[in-house]
C-alpha cells in the first residue's frame, strides 16, 4: 500500500435522473514525496478529487487512505484533527479571513493545538519568513497584494507542517510573475519532503510536477510518472 | 491566537450585529430588572411605612356580644358577660416578644353621653400617640388638653359646635379646640377628649373600652404579635386589623405576577433577536466556516466561537441591562411617587446583590440558549459545501 491510497474511488451529487458521476472509478497510490499535478477541463471532476482527497468529502464507493489510515472511517471530529495534522490547502481564491492579520490567519491551523501562543506565534513568523513575507504578519489580508495573499495562503497551509499539501488551482489568480514564485515555492517545499498534489487546468504549471494524471468526466485517463522539468517558460 | 481571540475579532468587525444581539438582550434583562425591582421596592416601601396605616391591631374586652349591625345602621346587641379591660393590665404589652414592634399603644374609653337633647358618643383617648394611631387625621383648630375636647365633623354639625365653643357632659365643661376634619369613619360622630377626663365624666376610673396598638409589621408577623398579646392578656379579644395590609398586598402580588409574565415575554422577544441575528451571522459567515473545518478545526470549535461570541455579550448585556433597569426603575418610582401623593423621595430602590447576579446569570442564559441552536448549525456545517459558497 502506498502512503496515499485510493482504491475504486466513486463520488455521485443528487439521485435519480438528476445524479451526476462526479468521480468514477479512480486508483492510483502516491508516495511520500510526490509532487503530482492532477489535470482537466473544467466539470473533469479533478476538484471533486482533490476535496475527497482532502477529507471534506465523503466518496459513495471506494477508499481512501493516508499512511494507513482509513480516512473516511474516522467520525467527523477526528477527521477533523486527520486535516489539521496531515493535511495543508491552498485554494484558489486564498481564503484568508479577511478581520484576521497575516500573522493571524497563518497562525489558524495551529489554534485548536494546545501550544503557547509564543510558540504559535514563533511558528507563523518562521512559515512567513519562509514564503518571503516576514515583517508583513501585522497587516491585513487586504492590505497586501494577491501574490502575497497566495503566499500566505501556502504559508498557513505549512505552518503546522503536515505530511501533504493540497493545492486547489494555487496559480488561478495570479500573473506570470507570481505564479512562477508560486511553484518555486511549492517546489522547494517538495524537496523538503512534503508531498503535492496540485489541481489544475494549466499544462504549463502541471510541467513542474513529476507526475501528472489527466482526468476527464469523472474518470482517470492518463497517469503520467517520472515527467521532470526545471522550466514552465508559459507559466 | 485561540478561539477566544477569534469570537473576540468576530465581535469587533461585526460591531452592528454583536450591537443588535446587545440592545436586544439588554432590553429583555433591563425589562425583568425594572418590573422585580419595582416591586420589591414597593413592597419594601409598604413594609417600612406599615405605622403610617395606623392601628393594626385591636384589643377590646372578651364578651359574648354578638354584633347588631348592618351597614353601619347599629341595632342594639345582645350582652351576656361582658369584662371590661384594666388600664394598667395594658403595660403587660410592653413584656411581649415582639415588644419592640409596638410603635405605639392607644388606650380609649368609650361611652354614651347627652348634650341637650342629643346623644353622643364620647371617646377618652392618649393625644399623644393620635399622630401614629391616626395619621389621617386632619384638626382643625388643636388638639385638646385635658378640659377641651375633639369634635368629630359629623358630631360638630349635628350638635352646632366650632371651635372655642363650650360643650357641657353630665355637668362638665369642655372647651372644643378642634373640628376633626370628616374621615368618612366613625370618627366623624364621637366627641374625643383626653383619656382621665373621660373616665371622670363617665365615672370609670382606670377602665378602658378597647385598646389599639400599632405595629410595625416590617419582618414581624402580625399574628405572633396577636397571640403574645393574647396570651398575657386573657380577658380581652386580640385581633389584627388586616383588611387594609392584605388589599395592598394583594395589588402588589398581582402587579408582581404581572410582572413576572411581561417579565418573561420581553426576555423571550430578546431571545428571539439573539436567535435571528445570530442565525444571520451564521449564515454570513458559512465561508469561514468552511475555511476553519477544512483547517482542521472540530465542530466543537465552531460551536465553542460561536458560545464565546454570545457569552461575551451576554455578559455586557446582563451588566449593562442591570444597571439601565435600576436607572428606570428610580424614575419609574419617581412618577409611581408621584401618583401616590407622595414626594418621590418615598421610594428606595435598594441595592440587590442577588437581583444584580440573576440579571447577569439571566442574559448568560438567555444569550447561550438563544445562541445555542445557530452554534449547532454552524459546527454541522459540511465544510465541502460551506467551501463552496465561497
Amino acid at each position: 500500500m502506498s502512503y496515499i491510497q485510493i482504491n475504486d474511488l466513486s463520488k455521485q451529487y443528487g439521485e435519480g435522473e438528476a445524479a451526476v458521476l462526479a468521480v468514477h472509478g479512480i486508483n492510483f497510490g502516491i508516495a511520500s514525496g510526490e509532487l503530482i499535478a492532477i489535470m482537466g477541463e473544467s466539470g473533469s471532476g479533478k476538484s471533486t478529487l482533490l476535496t475527497v482527497m482532502g477529507a471534506l468529502n465523503s466518496p459513495g464507493q471506494g477508499k481512501y487512505w493516508v499512511d494507513k489510515i482509513d480516512v473516511y472511517a474516522l467520525g467527523q471530529e477526528e477527521r477533523a484533527d486527520f486535516r489539521r495534522n496531515y493535511l495543508g490547502f491552498v485554494f484558489q481564491s486564498f481564503h484568508l479571513i479577511p478581520y484576521l492579520s497575516v500573522r493571524e490567519n497563518v497562525m489558524l491551523p495551529l489554534t485548536p493545538v494546545n501550544i503557547r501562543k509564543k510558540e504559535k506565534r514563533a511558528m507563523a513568523e518562521e512559515a512567513l519568513g519562509r514564503v518571503g513575507l516576514a515583517g508583513k504578519g501585522g497587516r491585513l489580508p487586504s492590505q497586501i497584494s494577491g501574490g502575497e495573499q497566495e503566499r500566505v495562503a501556502i504559508a498557513r497551509a505549512m505552518v503546522n507542517k503536515p505530511p501533504i499539501l493540497l493545492a486547489d488551482e494555487p496559480t488561478g489568480n495570479l500573473d506570470r510573475k507570481n505564479t512562477r514564485e508560486m511553484m518555486s515555492l511549492l517546489q522547494e517545499l517538495n524537496s523538503d519532503g512534503m508531498t503535492i498534489i496540485m489541481v489544475t487546468h494549466n499544462p504549463e504549471c502541471a510541467q513542474y510536477a513529476r507526475r501528472i494524471m489527466r482526468m476527464s468526466d469523472g474518470i482517470l485517463l492518463e497517469d503520467e510518472n517520472d515527467m521532470k522539468s526545471n522550466s514552465c517558460y508559459g507559466c | 491566537m485561540n478561539l477566544w481571540d477569534i469570537a473576540l475579532r468576530n465581535l469587533k468587525r461585526r460591531k452592528s450585529k454583536a450591537a443588535f444581539v446587545l440592545v436586544g438582550l439588554m432590553i429583555g434583562v433591563s425589562a425583568v430588572v425594572v418590573f422585580i425591582s419595582i416591586a420589591e421596592a414597593l413592597t419594601q416601601n409598604i413594609n417600612n411605612k406599615l405605622e403610617e396605616y395606623g392601628a393594626n391591631i385591636l384589643i377590646v374586652p372578651k364578651t359574648e356580644n354578638l354584633s347588631m349591625s348592618y351597614g353601619g345602621i347599629a341595632l342594639g346587641g345582645v350582652l351576656f358577660e361582658v369584662q371590661e379591660i384594666h388600664e394598667e393590665e395594658l403595660a403587660k404589652i410592653g413584656e411581649i416578644d415582639n415588644a419592640k414592634n409596638v410603635a405605639a399603644l392607644g388606650p380609649m374609653l368609650l361611652g354614651a353621653i347627652e348634650i341637650g337633647s342629643h346623644k353622643a358618643l364620647l371617646a377618652g383617648m392618649d393625644f399623644q400617640v393620635a399622630s401614629q394611631l391616626r395619621p389621617w387625621w386632619k384638626v382643625q383648630g388643636k388638639l385638646p388638653d385635658e378640659e377641651g375636647a375633639l369634635v368629630g365633623a359629623e358630631a360638630a354639625r349635628v350638635l352646632e359646635l366650632g371651635a372655642g365653643k363650650t360643650v357641657t357632659v353630665n355637668g362638665r365643661n369642655l372647651v372644643v379646640s378642634g373640628i376633626l376634619e370628616a374621615t368618612g369613619s366613625q370618627d366623624d360622630n364621637i366627641i374625643f377628649t383626653h383619656l382621665a377626663t373621660a373616665q371622670a365624666i363617665l365615672h370609670k376610673e382606670g377602665r378602658i373600652s378597647l385598646a389599639e396598638v400599632a405595629a410595625l409589621c416590617s419582618g414581624c408577623p402580625i399574628e405572633d404579635m396577636v397571640r403574645q398579646i393574647s396570651a398575657i392578656l386573657p380577658g380581652a379579644n386580640v385581633m389584627a386589623i388586616k383588611q387594609v395590609v392584605a388589599g395592598r398586598m394583594e395589588t402588589l402580588n398581582q402587579f408582581r405576577k404581572a410582572s413576572y409574565g411581561l417579565s418573561a415575554i420581553v426576555a423571550l422577544v430578546g431571545a428571539l433577536v439573539v436567535l435571528v441575528t445570530m442565525m444571520g451571522s451564521v449564515r454570513e459567515r458559512t465561508a469561514e466556516i468552511g475555511i476553519f473545518r477544512a483547517i482542521g478545526f472540530r465542530s466543537s470549535h465552531i460551536m465553542k466561537i460561536i458560545l464565546l461570541e454570545a457569552g461575551i455579550v451576554s455578559i455586557l448585556a446582563g451588566v449593562l441591562g442591570y444597571l439601565l433597569g435600576m436607572g428606570m426603575t428610580k424614575i419609574a418610582l419617581l412618577f409611581f411617587a408621584a401618583g401616590g401623593g407622595h414626594s418621590g423621595h418615598g421610594i428606595a430602590v435598594p441595592f440587590d446583590l442577588w437581583l444584580a447576579g440573576a440579571a447577569l446569570a439571566l442574559a448568560v442564559v438567555l444569550g447561550l440558549a438563544a445562541s445555542f441552536y445557530p452554534a449547532r448549525l454552524a459546527a454541522r456545517l459540511d465544510p465541502c459545501e460551506a467551501l463552496r459558497a465561497l
